[in-house]
C-alpha cells in the first residue's frame, strides 16, 4: 500500500513540478549574455528552473519587453524615467563591465601609453592623424612614438559598447558631442568598422599603428595592448578590477530615478573613466505575475551568488549597497 | 488474318466504354499535373510579391521621412536627433565593388574557359575543372576570413603601395589609387568578389563552349585561322547568349554578397575617390547594423534592402534587354 502511495505521490510531483518550472524568458543585450548564461546554468542546477535568454541586442530587447513577449528585457543603454513611466516598466542595473582603448604600436607595451578623453576624441574625430602628434607626446614624454598615420577601428554593428564609449567622448569633448554625439551606431568621421568585439580585437591585432576600443575581457583574453586613461580627477589610471570597482562605487545610484545612470567619466581619484552597465527591464504590473516572481528569484540568486562567476568572466558585480537598494525597489515597484 | 480481325472485334466490342475510361484517366492525370506545375509557378510570384510588399511596409516610415533625397544623401547618422540617413555611400560601394569584380572576373573567367575547352592538354582538363568547381563550393565566410587574414595584409604591403607609387601625380588616376594602403578596402572586397564569382562565369562558359559544333571550328581552322581568331569569331559569337547569362548570374551574386564583404570592406559610410579606402555595400550595412537598430534607423535599413532589390532587378532587366538587342542584330 505504502509503495502504491509513494508511486502516486511521485507521479503527482512529477506532473506538478513542470508547472512551476516554466522557463524564465528574457531577451536583449549581448553584453550580459556570457555571464547571464553562466548564472542560468548554476540556477537551473539549484532550483530546476531554466532561463531562456535570447541575446538579440538591446534595442530588440526593449521592444520585446514593451510588447510583453518576454518576462524581462536587458539593455546597455538605460531608458529614461519618463519612458519607464510610460511603459510601466521597472529598471535596475544588473552587472557592469569596463571598456578599454586598445592600440597596436610597435614597442609599446600594455598600459604604457597614456591618453586623455580630449586627445582620444580628437583621434576618433580624425583631427589628430599621426602618433607623434604634440598632444599625444605631451601625455607620453617617455614613450617612443612612430610618425605614422593612426588607423582608427570602430564597431560596425550597433552595440552597447559603442554607446558607452561615445557617451564618454561626448562628456569629455564638446567637439565630439556637437559633431558625432552618442549612440549604439554613430556617424564615424574616420576609420574602419569591424563586427563585434572580436572583430575589433582582430583588426587591431592585424593593423599596425591602429587604435580601437573593446570590452576589457576581450583585451585581456587576446593580450591586446590597452592604454591607461586620465580620469575626471586628472589622475592617470590603469584598467584593473580595482579601478573599475572604484568607478562603480563612486556612482550615485540613490539619486538616479529609474537607476538612469551611465557610468562614464565618474568622479573619484581611482575611477576608470569608461565603465558600462547592463540594465534589466521588467513590467511593474506583469500580466503573468508568477513568471515575474520567478524571474526576480533568479535575479536575487544572481546578485547573491553570482558575483564570483561574474568576476571570472571579467565583469564587475554590483556593490552590496546598490544590491540592497535594488531589492527594495523590487518590493516597492513590482507587484506580486 | 483471322486472328487480326478477331482482336479488332474484341477491341471493338469492348471499345467505346474502355476508351472513354482510359481517356478520362489520362485527362485527370494531365489536369493534376497541369495544376501542380501551375501552382508551383504561381507560388514563386506570390513569394516575390510578398517580399516586395513586406519590404515596402517596413521601409514606409523611412520613405515618408526622407523621400527621394535618401538616394543622394551621403550622411549616415542613425544616432543624430532626428536620424539623418542616406543611401549614397552603400549604393556607391555596391556598384563600384561589383563593377571592379566583373572587370577582373570576366576576362579571367573567359580565359580559363577558353583554355579548358580549346587549348588544355587532356590530362590537365579534369583537375583544373574540378578546382574551379570547388571554388564555387567554398562558403562565403571562408573567403571573408581568408581575405581578412591573408589577402588584406598581402595587398596592403605589396600591391597597394606599388599602385599608389605608379600613379602618383597622374591626373584622375592618382585620386583613384590614393593612399594610405589599407587592410580593409573597396578594392580588397572587389578582388574577393571576383574570385567568388569566377566559377560561375567559367563553369557556364565551359558548358556553352562545348556546344559549338566542331565542324564550324574545323572549317575556321581549315581557312587558316589562329586559335584567337577561332575563339573571337566563331566560339564567342556562337555562345554569346549563354556567356552573358553566366556573367549576369555572377553579377547578381556579386551585388548581393554579404558575409565575405562585411569582413573586408571596412564598413565605412563615407565615399572616397580612392578604391583603397574603406567603404560599405548595401548588404554589408544591413548585416552589421540591423540587430541593434530600431525605429527610423531600422526602417532606413529595410529601405536599403528594397533599394538593393530594385537595383538588382534593373541590372538583370538591363542585361535581358541587351541580350534581346544582340539577338536582333545577329538575326539581320
Amino acid at each position: 500500500m505504502n509503495f502504491v502511495k509513494a508511486i502516486c505521490a511521485a507521479g503527482v510531483l512529477a506532473v506538478s513540478t513542470p508547472a512551476f518550472a516554466a522557463d524564465i524568458t528574457g531577451a536583449g543585450s549581448t553584453f550580459i549574455f556570457p555571464v547571464l548564461s553562466k548564472w542560468a546554468d548554476a540556477y537551473k542546477k539549484e532550483s530546476g528552473n531554466g532561463v531562456n535568454y535570447q541575446s538579440i541586442g538591446s534595442g530588440a530587447g526593449i521592444k520585446q519587453i514593451q510588447a510583453n513577449t518576454v518576462t524581462f528585457g536587458a539593455t546597455d543603454a538605460p531608458l529614461k524615467a519618463e519612458q519607464l513611466q510610460k511603459d510601466g516598466l521597472a529598471q535596475w542595473p544588473m552587472i557592469m563591465g569596463a571598456i578599454v582603448p586598445v592600440v597596436n604600436i610597435e614597442g609599446v607595451k600594455p598600459g604604457e601609453l597614456v591618453l586623455d578623453g580630449q586627445t582620444m576624441g580628437e583621434i576618433f574625430l580624425g583631427k589628430i592623424t599621426k602618433w607623434d602628434d604634440a598632444a599625444i607626446k605631451k601625455l607620453n614624454p617617455n614613450v617612443k612614438l612612430p610618425s605614422d598615420a593612426i588607423a582608427v577601428v570602430h564597431r560596425a554593428d550597433g552595440s552597447g559598447t559603442t554607446f558607452n564609449f561615445t557617451d564618454y567622448l561626448s562628456k569629455v569633448s564638446a567637439d565630439w558631442k556637437s559633431k558625432v554625439g552618442s549612440g549604439t551606431a554613430v556617424e564615424w568621421p574616420v576609420g574602419v568598422g569591424a563586427k563585434g568585439n572580436e572583430g575589433v580585437a582582430g583588426n587591431i591585432g592585424q593593423t599596425k599603428n591602429s587604435i580601437g576600443y573593446v570590452e576589457y575581457a576581450y583585451a585581456k583574453q587576446n593580450k591586446l595592448t590597452y592604454t591607461a586613461l586620465v580620469n575626471k580627477a586628472g589622475k592617470t589610471i590603469q584598467p584593473s578590477n580595482e579601478s573599475f570597482q572604484a568607478a562603480a562605487s563612486n556612482a550615485d545610484w540613490t539619486n538616479a530615478p529609474g537607476y538612469y545612470l551611465i557610468l562614464t567619466d565618474q568622479p573619484g581619484d581611482k575611477s576608470w573613466p569608461i565603465v558600462a552597465s547592463t540594465f534589466v527591464l521588467m513590467h511593474k504590473e506583469a500580466s503573468d505575475k508568477a513568471a515575474s516572481q520567478e524571474a526576480l528569484k533568479f535575479f536575487k540568486y544572481a546578485f547573491e551568488k553570482g558575483a564570483k562567476s561574474a568576476e571570472e568572466l571579467d565583469y564587475i558585480p554590483m556593490p552590496d549597497s546598490v544590491i540592497k537598494l535594488i531589492e527594495k525597489t523590487w518590493n516597492a515597484d513590482i507587484k506580486s | 488474318m483471322a486472328v487480326q480481325s478477331d482482336t479488332s472485334n474484341v477491341i471493338d466490342a469492348l471499345g467505346p466504354y474502355d476508351r472513354a475510361k482510359a481517356l478520362s484517366a489520362f485527362k485527370a492525370g494531365d489536369l493534376t499535373f497541369y495544376w501542380i506545375t501551375r501552382i508551383s509557378a504561381i507560388s514563386v510570384l506570390v513569394i516575390l510579391g510578398g517580399i516586395i510588399i513586406s519590404l515596402i511596409i517596413g521601409a514606409w516610415p523611412a520613405m515618408r521621412e526622407y523621400g527621394f533625397a535618401f538616394l543622394w544623401t551621403q550622411r549616415w547618422a542613425p544616432s543624430a536627433d532626428p536620424p539623418v540617413l542616406g543611401a549614397l555611400g552603400p549604393v556607391y560601394g555596391t556598384l563600384i565593388t561589383s563593377f571592379i569584380a566583373m572587370l577582373i572576373a570576366i576576362p579571367v573567367g573567359l580565359g580559363i574557359a577558353v583554355f579548358l575547352t580549346e587549348l588544355c592538354p587532356q590530362l590537365l582538363r579534369r583537375p583544373i575543372g574540378i578546382a574551379i568547381e570547388l571554388l564555387a563550393g567554398i562558403p562565403s565566410i571562408i573567403y571573408g576570413m581568408w581575405g581578412f587574414f591573408v589577402l588584406g595584409p598581402f595587398l596592403a604591403n605589396t600591391f597597394q603601395p606599388f599602385m599608389i607609387r605608379i600613379f602618383d601625380g597622374v591626373p584622375v588616376l592618382d585620386a583613384v589609387f590614393a593612399g594610405p594602403p589599407s587592410y580593409l578596402s573597396l578594392f580588397n572586397a572587389a578582388l574577393i568578389l571576383a574570385i567568388m564569382v569566377l566559377p560561375f562565369i567559367t563553369a557556364i562558359s565551359v558548358d556553352v563552349f562545348k556546344t559549338v559544333p566542331p565542324v564550324l571550328k574545323e572549317a575556321a581552322y581549315g581557312m587558316g585561322c589562329t586559335t584567337w581568331e577561332v575563339v573571337r569569331n566563331v566560339v564567342i559569337p556562337y555562345t554569346r547568349v549563354g556567356v552573358i547569362g553566366g556573367v549576369m548570374l555572377a553579377l547578381g551574386r556579386a551585388l548581393g554578397e554579404t558575409m565575405a564583404v562585411t569582413f573586408i570592406i571596412g564598413n565605412s559610410f563615407r565615399i572616397s575617390s580612392s578604391i583603397f579606402a574603406p567603404g560599405t555595400t548595401i548588404s554589408a550595412a544591413i548585416a552589421s547594423e540591423f540587430a541593434e537598430s530600431d525605429g527610423l534607423h531600422q526602417s532606413g535599413l529595410i529601405l536599403l534592402g528594397l533599394l538593393l532589390f530594385v537595383l538588382t532587378f534593373f541590372v538583370l532587366a538591363g542585361a535581358r534587354l541587351m541580350l534581346l538587342r544582340l539577338e536582333k542584330k545577329a538575326g539581320k
